[in-house]
């Protein structure tokens, strides 16, 4: 039984290597860059415009808003990370109606990678956006001795990210598999559509969450007690329920 | 293991380049694309803005000229209509005045032919008294002028047609009274021996005459007999002309009758058409 598609692997030398996961996300980004390309290739600036156009800028704005509504003043700075986060997710998801395609999602080590992305990218945003000292002293607060719970709220909640988007993923594509080869006609159907459902619900959430680990990093100092409860609810949030 | 680290750095470089990707080929130019498009339907907007305040600006200026082009006009179709007023009315009293001159110029003409009229009769009464004196005067170019009477009444009775004389004679033979000779003067014996003798001759018959003096005749002869008149006299000749000389104002009374109903009506119908 293979858990992720990290076990397949197409070509090997030594510490390189060639697996499924990694020419799947190719394949998205191929997909993805060149669709964009395709349709943003001829962009009207009118009133009238192509219904591909539309398609994207309704996305765009959408996703727009959902970062604004989070609470972040300036949604086209986390625009391009928060965005590219969703439609990554959203698109692997979306890819499973595909005969022999293996979500990259539904590795362990792409939702690292993609929680260690988010892991960088909050301090990072929180650093550029009201600088270093202040960044880091907010690990401090409200006491000094909540520095490292902090720290470690900071560390698991990377890790449930990370987690979470695996086991659904993963626990997906398994059920659609054992399904398979129980009852080979309708049910997996079914299952597919359900997979559909949560692989966009698990893509909304993985974004959602880091706009708002990126809005508790930035906003911190200008509504603290505010910001600070809600972090911790939904930092709970995150313990309380790992798989989403 | 679940965690491959080598495809952990993999998709971190994969997603950093996924990132780039959708910066360059997706975020950018939509954003471009709506704010682009924000832009123009600003400028739009405030474009129709400025035309909308344009328009309400001509439109209050259009009300204004034509609120001052609506006290114009009336002023003038006021002042036109005055005019026209007095215009009329002068032009019906020209009319007016020129009916009165027409009437007058008529009325003068009028009398103008009853002045030749009057000239006309004078002259035919004239010429017919010259004419009537002449025929007497000529009558009486023989003898005296009773004898002449006597003889012309003879010659005229000696002169009639046979059918007159026909039925004159027997009125003459039935009659139970006598026939009456009159005449103007007192005839001589020897003349109303003549006068009976030419009537028995001319009737073949003993006629029983009566002779009676009637001055009104001017002078001459008639001869009377139960509605028979035999008749040769001065009166007979002014009774003839006094009869033309009727006919003659008659005749003329008419066709002044019809000339001037004629004027009249003309007169009239174009004072109508001067007073609409």
């Amino acid at each position: 039984m293979r858990l992720s598609p990290d076990e397949m692997i197409f070509w090997q030398q030594g510490f390189l290597k060639l697996n499924a996961t990694i020419v799947f996300t190719w394949g998205l980004m191929l997909a993805l860059a060149v669709g964009s390309k395709l349709i943003t290739r001829n962009l009207s600036m009118d009133l009238t415009r192509s219904r591909w156009q539309n398609v994207l800028e309704i996305l765009v704005v959408a996703i727009e808003k959902q970062i604004k509504e989070v609470g972040l003043r300036r949604p086209d700075r986390y625009l391009t990370f928060l965005g590219t986060l969703f439609l990554f997710v959203g698109m692997a998801s979306l890819s499973t109606v595909i005969p022999g395609y293996e979500p990259p999602t539904g590795s362990l080590s792409t939702t690292a990678a993609l929680a260690l992305c988010v892991f960088v990218a909050v301090p990072f945003f929180g650093i550029k956006e009201q600088g270093i000292g202040s960044y880091l002293r907010s690990y401090a607060e409200p006491t000094a001795i909540m520095l490292p719970f902090n720290i470690i709220s900071e560390l698991s909640r990377t890790l449930a990210l990370a987690i979470r988007l695996f086991g659904n993923m993963m626990s997906g594509a398994m059920i659609l598999a054992i399904l398979l080869t129980i009852t080979p006609f309708f049910f997996p159907i079914v299952m597919t559509v359900l997979g559909l459902l949560t692989g966009m619900v698990q893509a909304y959430i993985f974004s959602i969450l880091a706009a708002v680990y990126i809005a508790a990093a930035t906003r911190i100092r200008e509504s603290k007690p505010e910001l600070d409860t809600q972090s911790s609810n939904m930092q709970d949030d995150n313990q309380r329920s790992p798989h989403g | 293991m679940l965690i491959d680290w080598f495809t952990v750095g993999a998709q971190v470089l994969n997603f950093l380049l996924l990132v780039w990707l959708m910066k360059r080929f997706l975020y950018k130019p939509i954003l471009q694309a709506i704010d682009e498009r924000e832009k123009r339907i600003a400028a739009q907007v405030a474009d129709a803005h400025t035309i909308k305040a344009e328009a309400q600006r001509e439109r209050d200026e259009f009300r204004q000229k034509n609120e001052s082009f609506d006290q114009k006009r009336a002023a003038l179709l006021n002042k036109a209509m005055d005019e026209t007023n007095a215009e009329r009315h002068r032009l019906l009293d020209e009319a007016r005045q020129e009916a009165d001159s027409a009437r007058a110029k008529w009325q003068e003409t009028l009398r103008g032919e009853h002045q030749n009229l009057k000239q006309d009769l004078t002259g035919r009464a004239g010429e017919e008294v010259f004419s009537i004196a002449r025929k007497t005067l000529a009558d009486l170019a023989t003898t005296a002028l009773e004898e002449r009477v006597g003889e012309v009444f003879i010659r005229r009775l000696r002169a009639m047609d046979g059918r007159t004389r026909d039925e004159l004679a027997a009125t003459l033979r039935t009659a139970s009274t006598p026939a009456v000779v009159r005449s103007a003067f007192d005839l001589p014996a020897e003349q109303r021996a003549a006068i009976q003798h030419a009537l028995n001759e001319t009737f073949s018959a003993d006629i029983r005459l009566q002779f009676e003096i009637r001055p009104e005749l001017v002078s001459g002869i008639e001869l009377i007999t139960n509605g028979h008149k035999l008749a040769w006299s001065i009166a007979d000749y002014l009774a003839s002309l006094e009869q033309r000389l009727g006919e003659l104002l008659k005749e003329k009374d008419q066709t002044d009758a019809t000339v001037e109903p004629a004027l009249n009506q003309n007169g009239e119908s174009q004072a109508h058409t001067t007073t609409p």
